[in-house]
């Protein structure tokens, strides 16, 4: 079972914290197919957040497929991507972490690192769009 | 669903101070609504007419779909938690729930023992000898369990301590999920309500400012920055809320529902805090200094 | 709702009881006694002089205990309302409980009627039963008493019979009246002391009397009916006052008039002098005053008026009641919040 968490300061809706920590979970195998997502209630008893959050998060993750709502049960997890993602990008994983070293012994500290990644990967993006 | 709050031009006077003027509201069913203002902006004024404790001076108001307060059949169906959630100070908790069982006809007694027993509050204990906290959690205990379609709560959390706060709009939260409950709860604090409220109304200086869902008003509103301009010559459909500026720069917010295509505004987003701060800085048509009064 | 209002009202209830049982029980074990004093002495008395020196010797014997019960039925109804009717609604609007009490589902019309009712019941029971055990157990010094403090006269009148029922259902709810307009406690208990000693004051003085017409009566002067007859001093003119046909008559005026039928305070005859000089005794005094033409108007309510006395006062107290009560309804479905 997952355990949601918000972040005030994070500059995204609480629905899109929700909808994304799932996705997270999903990606590093904390959730499996099949497994329950908390009931809305459990959800708004811990974090004291409104239940139309809740329920449009759910509804956004069961609209990209990966959970499905079973009346009067709950929802519930319908993929697997831990499998699928994690071991599949392992080799990528080394290579990063050969670049990483590399970024050290080259004498960026870490939020040097993280705006170097940031900027790229933003390039990168652009550059696709265009 | 049915609105859960329609009002046409409500005013209310106090000799002769105003204390509501010309309100016009119309909620729908199923959200939490957020009625936030600074203090004296009329937000309790607004709320006990709601509840039915006082009549208004002018207009007129329907909640649950009849006019507040006059049999009992409607007051089943709506919850009032008052002010500094008093509560009987002589009486013991399980007097509490016994009087809420004795007082409303759909009172659900095995919610109000749960809710109870899972606070930890001990049922022979006196309601005066309790917590600010516990006091708070007692109040809107006899207000979930009567079973409301709309529970009222007029600033329920200004007096407690931020755990406190947490716990109780936790509860506040599942009993809406649960119930399928709407809930109009004001504060003078955007920070309560963040989390909580997906529809919001921003009373200042007795006048309604704006109402709306809180990712609409949150998709329409946007903060301009840009060189100095007159806010008078912006397009037709944007509306300005606020202005400041340097004498090189102006920094507008403004509601529109047209996307902004001027190249020399930076466009940025809004929290809901900027949004409603927007709003409460807004000068009055009675004039800024008297909003600048009630706001500190 | 009775449910609550029997709750909220369970101390004040309990010492309200505690308070009219100890008044019980004082009177238990002291009535049947006095009772028992007051016949034995009667039937040994033999004649009529002898019966009126016991009678009056029997009075001044209990007169203080008789004065404090007489106290306890006055002020009952002024302590009803003082700590019975004046908190009723203050107590809830300075803790703020109303809003929780309105929040149920009960109009708070129904709020206020069960409170009223509940609390004013106990009221007028409580000052009933006060004033029946005090009746029962001072009618032998009321009997003892007779001419010299008549029950139909103000303060004793005020104490027996049915009227303290109805001065407490007044006090109990002007009390919450009062507190319903001003909203705080100590304020209102105040206000409500001040305003029902007032009418306590000013009913016997300026109403009471007009309740019913006055018997109107002129009498000559005798011996057998002059009450009394006296002057400043030495040299100044005598002043009387003469007994009514009923001698225990509630009196309102005892005037002297002379022939023409005009009021006159003395008459001029003069003490130790003429026709009422000490060696000639009363009744030469009191013909020569008859030969003068001055004559004794009595205005006076006969004593057997005293249950319709009862009835109307506690009528009026009624209505009266009633009055602050639709005022109390109406405030609160206008003006109260």
């Amino acid at each position: 079972m997952i355990e949601f968490h918000l972040d005030d300061r994070s500059g995204l809706a609480p629905y899109q914290q929700l909808v994304r920590q799932v996705r997270q979970a999903l990606r590093l195998g904390v959730l499996r197919e099949g497994d329950r997502l908390p009931t809305v209630k459990e959800v708004v008893a811990r974090l004291a957040i409104n239940p139309n959050t809740v329920l449009k998060a759910y509804r956004e993750l069961e609209h990209e497929g990966l959970v499905a709502a079973r009346q009067g049960v709950g929802t519930f997890v319908t993929v697997t991507l831990a499998d699928a993602s994690l071991a599949a990008h392992g080799p990528l994983r080394q290579e990063l972490r050969r670049w990483l070293a590399k970024a050290r012994r080259a004498g960026l500290d870490d939020e040097s690192i993280e705006a170097l990644f940031t900027a790229t990967f933003r390039a990168e993006a652009q550059e696709d769009i265009a | 669903m049915t609105a859960i709050m329609q009002a046409r031009g409500l005013g209310k006077r106090y000799g002769r101070r105003w204390a509501l003027t010309d309100c016009t509201l119309d909620i729908p069913a199923g959200h939490v609504v957020g009625l936030v203002g600074p203090n004296g902006a009329g937000k309790t004024t607004l709320l006990s007419i709601a509840a039915g404790h006082i009549a208004p001076t002018t207009g007129e108001i329907e909640v649950v779909g009849a006019r507040p307060g006059g049999d009992p059949g409607h007051l089943a169906r709506v919850g009032f938690v008052a002010q500094e959630t008093p509560v009987y100070a002589g009486l013991t908790v399980a007097e509490h729930l016994e009087l809420g069982a004795r007082l409303n006809p759909g009172w659900d007694g095995a919610l109000a023992r749960d809710r109870i027993a899972r606070l930890g509050l001990e049922p022979s204990r006196r309601a005066g000898r309790l917590s600010g906290g516990q006091r708070a959690q007692l109040a809107l205990t006899l207000g979930i369990a009567k079973r409301p379609e709309l529970l009222i709560l007029d600033e329920p959390v200004a007096a407690l301590d931020p755990l406190a706060r947490r716990d109780f709009m936790r509860g506040l939260m599942e009993a809406a999920a649960e119930q399928e409950l709407s809930v109009l709860l004001s504060s003078h604090l955007v920070s309560d309500l963040e989390r909580t409220c997906d529809y919001l109304v921003v009373l200042t200086a007795s006048r309604i400012r704006v109402a709306g869902e809180v990712e609409e008003l949150l998709a329409t509103h946007h903060r301009l920055t840009g060189p100095r301009r007159d806010p008078a010559r912006l397009p037709a459909g944007q509306h300005v809320v606020s202005a400041s500026h340097t004498d090189r720069q102006s920094t507008l917010i403004v509601r529109t529902e047209d996307p902004i295509h001027d190249p020399a505004w930076t466009v940025s987003a809004l929290s809901l805090e900027d949004l409603v701060l927007a709003y409460m800085s807004e000068p009055a048509e009675t004039g800024p200094r008297r909003v600048l009064e009630v706001q500190r | 709702m009775i449910w609550l209002t029997w709750r909220q009202f369970r101390v004040q209830a309990a010492a309200g009881s505690a308070a009219l049982a100890a008044l019980a029980a004082v009177l238990a074990v002291t009535g049947p006694g006095l009772a028992d004093d007051y016949a034995s002495g009667i039937a040994a008395c033999g004649t009529d002089e002898a019966c009126e020196m016991f009678a009056r010797h029997f009075f001044d014997q209990h007169r203080t205990s008789f004065q404090a019960v007489l106290a306890v039925v006055l002020l009952l109804p002024a302590l009803v309302g003082l700590f019975w009717g004046a908190p009723l609604i203050t107590r809830e609007l300075e803790a703020g409980t109303h809003r929780l009490a309105w929040s149920q589902s009960v109009t708070r019309t129904r709020w206020l009627a069960v409170k009223l009712g509940v609390t004013g019941l106990a009221s007028m029971l409580v000052a009933g039963l006060a004033s029946l055990a005090v009746t029962w157990w001072a009618s032998p010094v009321d009997r003892a008493a007779g001419s010299e403090f008549p029950r139909m006269t103000p303060l004793l009148f005020d104490a027996r019979g049915i009227v303290p029922i109805g001065y407490a259902a007044f006090a109990f709810v002007l009390g919450v009246t009062v507190g319903m307009l001003v909203r705080r406690t100590l304020p209102a208990m105040a206000v409500t002391v001040a305003v029902f000693t007032a009418v306590q004051i000013g009913m016997p003085l300026l109403v009471r009397p007009y309740l019913l017409p006055p018997t109107r009566t002129t009498v000559t002067v005798t011996a057998g009916n002059l009450d009394a007859l006296m002057a400043d001093g030495p040299g100044r003119p005598f002043q009387m006052r003469v007994e009514a046909p009923d001698p225990n008559a509630w009196i309102l005026s005892n005037e002297t008039v002379d022939r023409s039928g005009r009021t006159v305070k003395t008459v001029p005859l003069y003490p130790g002098t003429g026709p009422c000089a000490r060696d000639k005794g009363p009744e030469t005094c009191v013909a020569e005053i008859g030969r003068l033409g001055y004559r004794q108007r009595l205005v006076y309510h006969p004593s057997s008026r005293f249950w319709a006395f009862q009835w109307l006062e506690t009528g009026l107290y009624g209505v009266l009641t009633a009055g602050l009560g639709g005022f109390c309804f109406w405030w609160i479905r206008r003006r109260l919040s």
